[in-house]
């Protein structure tokens, strides 16, 4: 298996890379983040009328620790920032980001002093949602959206450096 | 008796200025006796705080600087406000009666060079954070009160924002935290 990393992607590692994306991609347990009115879309889009667990967002934890997906609904205020990098610091990997709105993605309408311009800049954010504030259906879309990239991640075949490095230094 | 007799009666000799609009009476009160004035209407019935903010008037401030420079040339003036010209920041009581639901507006001018005023946290104790509020974004400093932090701002924020000199976008100023356990 080792040498088959090193080759190239194998038949058993894409296997075993299909049924590790297909368990993550079939619960991404959201982290809801949400700070100004894009929360209550949000809210919205987890209740039972639009229901995000339809899709594997099943169990909303309130702990970054026992989650995969930070839903950052809202604007972030620059006294926000440090709070915001550590819940992300906090998640466990594999995480996911999806910014929800357009102060999450730029900052909106609120160009001043207290506002931060982007979460983009603050952590790697892997889906950004516009709308102030986007419908429902627009975060379902952006979790739909996400599902898609973690199906075409290889989280195997990506850790090929380290391996090279390790087979290198038992020579 | 209406509300605006009523206010001239218990205010007298410390009314500086009252102005009436649609109903609503604004009075304003000297600086050096808020604390007697606010209580005197506290106990007139004006019983309850509902907001306590802070007005900038940079611009006419600035204008009034001006004319000041101006004078002595023959330049056709304006049509003068009453009352003394304004310094440049202001603090706002909201006040109201419960018993007879009635509205007062007091305003105490603060110039810049002194920016103290006594709190009225005393009196009433809901002007704890709205204090806090005024202190972190025109910086007015409060005496007395109990815990003069900033509000809205983070503590080591050095401007006060709503100030009309300060950028709208800021002076990049930006929070970090260490967590770095000790």
């Amino acid at each position: 298996m080792k040498f088959q990393a090193i080759q190239g992607e194998g038949w058993l590692l894409t296997k075993a890379e299909q049924l590790i994306n297909w368990g993550r991609s079939r619960s991404p347990w959201p982290f809801p983040y949400g700070t100004a009115c894009c929360g209550i879309e949000l809210m919205c889009a987890l209740a039972s009328s639009y229901d995000m667990a339809r899709f594997g967002a099943e169990r909303v934890a309130f702990t970054p620790r026992q989650c995969d997906v930070l839903i950052e609904a809202g604007t972030i205020t620059k006294k926000m920032v440090p709070v915001l990098k550590r819940i992300y610091a906090q998640m466990a990997e594999p995480k996911w980001v999806i910014a929800v709105g357009a102060c999450a993605c730029s900052g909106g309408v609120f160009r001043t002093y207290s506002t931060h311009q982007g979460i983009g800049s603050v952590i790697p954010v892997d889906i950004y949602v516009p709308g102030c504030p986007p419908r429902p259906e627009g975060i379902l879309y952006a979790l739909l959206k996400l599902i898609d990239k973690i199906e075409a991640d290889h989280p195997l075949y990506k850790q090929r450096p380290k391996l090279v490095e390790a087979l290198e230094a038992t020579k | 008796m209406s509300l605006k007799e009523k206010v001239e009666s218990i205010l007298q000799s410390d009314l500086v200025e009252l102005s009436e609009f649609r109903g609503d009476i604004c009075v304003e009160i000297p600086k050096r006796k808020v604390i007697e004035v606010l209580t005197r209407l506290k106990e007139a019935g004006f019983d309850y705080l509902s907001d306590l903010f802070g007005v900038d008037n940079l611009a006419y401030y600035e204008k009034a600087k001006k004319a000041k420079k101006k004078k002595g040339e023959d330049e056709p003036e304006e049509p003068k406000r009453q009352g003394p010209p304004p310094p440049r920041f202001e603090v706002i009581y909201l006040l109201l009666s419960l018993s007879t639901n009635e509205r007062l507006q007091v305003r105490v001018r603060v110039p810049e060079d002194d920016l103290v005023l006594p709190s009225v946290t005393g009196l009433w104790r809901a002007a704890n954070w709205p204090e806090r509020e005024v202190f972190d974004m025109f910086g007015v400093r409060f005496k007395g009160h109990p815990n003069l932090r900033r509000l809205l701002m983070w503590d080591e924020f050095q401007d006060h924002p709503l100030r009309k000199d300060y950028p709208l976008e800021g002076k990049g100023e930006e929070r970090h935290l260490n967590y770095d356990i000790v």
